[in-house]
């Protein structure tokens, strides 16, 4: 919403200046977003008077122009078509800048004719305005040599306010001007136009068939009226907010619209067939509005018709054909209540946007039809002359005003603030509330005033949120910052950080084809509205978004990455079916050629590092855990598995099927993983999550074994079955060679191991020592191993 | 005679000692002279032939001399050890400026941190953290909170909806803000309520400006007779200690949410330079976050009743914190996964370490 200055002096009486009109307008919620003094950079701009225009001896489309600056005769080169004697103009003498450009104005020669200035056109001010040629301006002699801004009296600062969807009352620079005056400053100039008596009967009547779009109708028609330009003084306040000036009746519309928030509209009576009839268009109704564009309507948009044709939608904008123009000599006028529900549906159906629609969603003030039409009668009789009928009304004018219960001691309770009953019986005076000390009546503009916190917010937001006094909370801190659930995130972050990975933050959403390679698609899991058919479908994974990342980063030069989210993903359609996974992935080289070892591609043991982990972040030991090889078809069949605790699935890893590495474009090896964190169990308790610590400082001895075994026997199965054997002694077992060649048979592998035993009470002997090993052989012997 | 003749012995000893330059040389002096026929050991040997009364006097010298010739002996040989030990690390010399064996850092997104940071402020303050589904129905992400039925924000062209309906034949939907979260938390509970949300959600909107998908850290507390005080009182707090100043500078202006009433936006005081805007000092205003005292009619739709309690709402866009906080200029960098903005924008490790 944007009013000038001097347009909210029109009707508010204050000598307050620009600052304080707009740190009030903030400080009370109407908040400033921008203030703009058209005037700023046209201060060196001066009124001119041409003396004389002849052609340029040397450019057809030139004309060499004495003109009077009122303190010297200068010769000027103008290229303007309207460029000739006898026009006042408006000069930019040497030395000034053309706002539009910035272009410096120096003494020249064009086409070897001096010229000392330039002659300007609205354009080159920019002041937002189509134009044709220079300036010619309502001058007179008088006027010459001085400042343009004051001659056209642009020197009024254009205050653009960003009014909430609540305030429609303030839709108009009324509006702005009552709650300035509330908040002190100045004086509300009431409205106080009288009716005029109208003359015979209007020829166009009204009939509402659809009562619920429209529920009241005032309608007048004038008579013999010259539909000329608007006076000076109403084309500068339409002007002044970027409104072109159309025609007298078209700007008078606009001026009451702007000043009170009521639109109303206009028909040229001459181009309607019959009287008007508000009903819902019909289906595929065609209709050609102001806009000029043609319109399809549909059977939920409320159009008024002239028993023809469609001529106008309710609330939103009138026809081409019966619009106004200056051959206008009878007009219909209307001042009608449409529904706001309505008229935004249309609106948003249609995808029109105009100042009226704005005004209708936002509710008009349902009390303001007659005071309109009086104000509308009056300007229209003034500027365009003719006559008025008698004011015609279809529907019911049956608003009623409601109160709401209220009491001062609300605003201290819910604000803090300790306030004067007076001052808030004053306040509410102030904005149109009547007030008897128990209940408000609700002034009619108002519809958002609901109940008490309503009030609550009038009185506090006048006198000013500043006033509201800071206190401070008592802090008594939870048990634990996060829930366990959510303190697994965290643990998952600084782990995964701590490995060495970055943390991402993609989409929640990806495309379905793309998503079908990682699930079945369920229907319930695409957006009926996405931005983009990219951003379509749930994701089932955070791999997808992952593989693409490392495209991208791979095109930049960067192949070696290691990069983790964690975030939703979605297998099945509903609120509860959202799980939190961690997703991990890391490709190219794990060891980048260095001076101090050879490099290394990345595998599926760094991702399984990964894992095991954050799981034992989690409070999962990898000894809990089973290894299955149970992956979803991304995975390379061979080279992936599943980690399961009891039954439950906990995460996958492995590397990338090469088909989908492929379908990404990716040639670097690529190794992913996904943990599930709403499946590793929670916790109980965490502080007494660890058992006493008991550990011995007895003597250990390490023993190494070799064993050849058949190469299908999982080394993992080899490990734990010796550490089965006594689970006391047996601390540590760890792999640390697989040999598979020219020594050892096509089927069979070398494993060797080290097993390091310890007891907790005594020093083991060589011969406890000898037995255990004895064991060692006997269990891997069980799983056909025999020791080398 | 003879104590003249072992005084220019170890004279000539002790030359020998501080002249030896290698421990070899240095042990051929010990056997030259304290050897078993080293020249003082010979002295001992003399003893016998001197006279019982001389006997006695120059025993004890020849000792002497050879408990000083011994001191001296260990002590060169010290020097000399360090200095072979010397030599020979100086031939084990590296060039220190080799590059190290890689020990990649990882990075924790700003998003993260941001809201790490958020909630254990929050938290010190009494916060409690809720959690909830990013798919929602309508109850939860609009009627509960008292949008009206035709709100624009109900409106396909603001909110996603799925192709799945809810219990009342409603399409669900992608969460709009995370106070969904706080009506599913108070909802048959009874106050006090005193917690945060944090969380994705997601708007129809992409520029450069928005983003389908953000985050919010959203706050409520309603208790008997929680009011807009502690609600300035609360943010003053929050907002000093995110921005890490001593005092911070906040405007409360009025504004509207079908949630709160009275609402207020909250602008903090800032500097804009060209590179970036300074938080804390200067003349400006930034619009930071949105809240109020919530609406009665959410208190009776979550079965509180508006004439017991009451309290305060807050809301506030995690990039946001994250830009002014941090100074990434660029909010859809945010979700690029480029690694060098993760790198550059990112935090090592603990937070309440700091961290880069």
């Amino acid at each position: 919403m944007k009013i000038t200055l001097s347009w909210l002096k029109e009707f508010l009486e204050t000598d307050a200046n620009i600052a304080t009109v707009t740190n009030t307008l903030t400080a009370i919620g109407l908040e400033v977003e921008s203030v703009h003094n058209p005037a700023a950079n046209l201060e060196s701009f001066t009124v001119a008077y041409i003396l004389e225009a002849v052609q340029h001896p040397n450019a057809d489309k030139l004309r060499v122009c004495k003109v009077a600056s009122g303190q010297e005769e200068l010769q000027i080169v103008c290229g303007a078509e309207n460029a000739r004697a006898g026009i006042y103009v408006v000069l930019a003498p040497v030395g000034s800048v053309i706002p539009n450009g910035g272009m410096k104005i120096k003494q020249s020669s064009i086409r070897g004719v001096e010229s000392q200035g330039m002659l300007c056109s609205a354009e080159e001010l920019a002041l937002g305005l189509a134009s044709e040629g220079i300036i010619e301006l309502p001058a007179t002699d008088k006027d010459i040599g001085r400042r343009y801004v004051d001659v056209a009296g642009l020197n009024d600062p254009v205050i653009e306010i960003a009014i909430t969807p609540n305030r429609g009352d303030c839709l108009g620079v009324y509006g702005i001007a009552r709650d300035l005056a509330a908040a002190g400053i100045g004086k509300l100039k009431p409205i106080a136009i009288s009716e005029i008596k109208g003359a015979g009967k209007s020829p166009i009547a009204v009939e509402i068939k659809n009562t619920q779009a429209c529920s009241l109708f005032l309608g007048r028609y004038f008579r013999g009226v010259k539909n000329t330009a608007s006076p000076a003084w109403l084309k500068q306040r339409l002007q002044s907010i970027g409104v072109n000036p159309i025609s007298a009746l078209v700007d008078i519309t606009n001026y009451i619209m702007f000043s009170y928030g009521r639109p109303l509209h206009v028909y040229d009576a001459d181009k309607l067939q019959g009287s008007l009839v508000v009903r819902n268009a019909k289906e595929g109704e065609k209709f050609k509005a102001l806009d000029h564009k043609e319109h399809t309507l549909n059977a939920s948009v409320p159009v008024i018709t002239d028993g023809t044709e469609v001529q106008a939608i309710a609330g939103i904008i009138g026809g081409e054909k019966s619009g106004c123009s200056q051959t206008t000599k009878n007009v219909f006028l209307e001042i009608a209540l449409f529904d706001p529900i309505m008229v935004a549906k249309a609106g948003r159906t249609l995808d029109i946007i105009t100042d009226s629609r704005y005004r209708f969603e936002r509710q008009v003030d349902p009390n303001f039809l007659v005071g309109a039409m009086a104000i509308a009668s009056h300007l229209i009789l003034e500027i365009c002359g003719g006559e008025a009928s008698e004011i015609i009304q279809s529907g019911d004018h049956n608003f009623k005003l409601r109160t709401v219960a209220f009491h001062p001691t609300a605003v201290e309770s819910l604000t803090g603030m300790d306030v004067d009953p007076t001052r808030v019986n004053k306040i509410l005076e102030a904005l149109g509330f009547k007030y008897n000390g128990s209940e408000v009546v609700v002034p009619s503009w108002r519809p958002d005033i609901e109940g008490e916190a309503d009030m609550v917010e009038e009185v506090a937001r006048i006198i000013g949120y500043d006033h509201v006094p800071a206190v401070s909370l008592r802090y008594v801190a939870p048990r634990a910052i996060l829930p366990e659930k959510e303190r697994r995130k965290e643990i998952a972050r600084q782990v995964l950080a701590g490995y060495g990975m970055l943390e991402c933050i993609t989409w929640s959403f990806m495309p379905a084809n793309e998503a079908k390679r990682f699930s079945e698609l369920k229907e319930g899991l695409r957006l009926l509205n996405p931005i983009s058919n990219d951003l379509g479908y749930m994701r089932p994974s955070i791999l997808p978004h992952l593989l693409s990342a490392v495209v991208r980063n791979v095109s930049r030069g960067h192949q070696d990455l290691a990069l983790f989210e964690i975030g939703p993903v979605y297998h099945d359609v509903g609120i509860d079916a959202q799980e939190i996974m961690a997703g991990l992935i890391r490709s190219g080289k794990a060891v980048a050629r260095n001076v101090h070892e050879s490099e290394r591609m990345i595998d599926i043991f760094d991702i399984k590092a990964d894992v095991l982990g954050v799981l034992k972040a989690c409070g999962i030991e990898s000894d809990a855990l089973r290894i299955e090889r149970k992956v979803p078809s991304y995975y390379h069949p061979g080279r992936s598995g599943a980690l399961l605790l009891g039954k439950t699935i906990l995460a996958y890893f492995g590397q990338i099927h090469p088909l989908v590495t492929k379908a990404y474009g990716i040639s670097v090896p690529v190794v992913g993983a996904e943990i599930m964190f709403n499946r590793i169990p929670l916790a109980k308790n965490t502080s007494s999550s660890r058992k006493a610590l008991v550990f011995s400082d007895y003597q250990h001895s390490v023993r190494d074994f070799a064993f050849i075994i058949d190469e299908k026997i999982a080394v993992d199965d080899i490990i734990r079955s010796v550490k089965k054997i006594d689970k006391e002694k047996i601390q540590e077992v760890n792999l640390f060679d697989v040999y598979q060649g020219k020594h050892t048979e096509a089927t069979k592998k070398s494993v060797a191991i080290s097993v390091r035993i310890q007891a907790s009470d005594h020093t083991l002997t060589e011969a406890e020592l000898d037995a255990i090993s004895k064991q060692v052989v006997e269990t891997v012997g069980k799983l056909g191993g025999i020791q080398r | 005679m003879q104590i003249h003749e072992l005084t220019i012995a170890e004279q000539e000893a002790l030359n020998s000692i501080s002249a030896a330059k290698q421990l070899s040389v240095l042990d051929d002096v010990r056997v030259a002279y304290l050897g078993k026929k080293g020249q003082i050991s010979l002295y001992l040997q003399t003893l016998g032939t001197l006279p019982p009364e001389e006997r006695k006097a120059f025993g004890a010298a020849v000792n002497s001399v050879k408990e000083r010739l011994t001191i001296a002996l260990d002590k060169r040989k010290e020097v000399l050890e360090a200095e072979a030990l010397n030599a020979a690390l100086i031939q084990e010399e590296l060039d220190i400026t080799f590059p190290i064996r890689s020990r990649p850092l990882g990075y924790i997104h700003p998003v993260s941190r941001v809201i790490q940071e958020c909630t254990s402020i929050l938290s010190a303050m009494g916060f409690e953290v809720k959690e909830g589904p990013e798919i929602e129905d309508d109850f939860h992400n609009f009627t509960a909170l008292n949008v009206p039925q035709d709100h624009p924000a109900r409106q396909m062209q603001d909110t996603f909806y799925l192709n799945a309906k809810d219990h009342h034949d409603k399409p669900l939907l992608l969460r709009t803000h995370t106070s969904s979260v706080q009506i599913r938390s108070m909802i048959g509970n009874k106050p006090p309520f005193k917690f945060i949300t944090t969380g994705r959600v997601y708007r129809s909107d992409y520029d450069v400006t928005h983003t389908p998908m953000f985050h919010q850290i959203e706050g409520v507390y309603i208790d008997k007779r929680i009011h807009m005080g502690h609600l300035k009182g609360c943010l003053n707090e929050f907002l000093r200690q995110f921005f890490e100043l001593d005092t911070v500078p906040l405007r409360f202006r009025p504004s509207f949410f079908p949630f709160t009433e009275p609402s207020a936006e909250v602008d903090i005081g800032c500097a804009r330079t060209k590179e970036r805007v300074v938080i804390g000092a200067g003349s400006d205003w930034l619009e930071i976050l949105g809240c109020g005292m919530v609406h009665p009619s959410v208190l009776k739709n979550i079965d509180v009743d508006p004439e017991e309690y009451q309290g305060f709402a807050f809301g506030v866009g995690v990039e946001r914190l994250a830009m002014l906080k941090y100074g990434a200029p660029d909010l859809r960098a945010f979700f690029e996964s480029d690694i060098r903005w993760l790198s550059h924008y990112g935090f090592t490790l603990s937070m309440i370490g700091g961290g880069k």
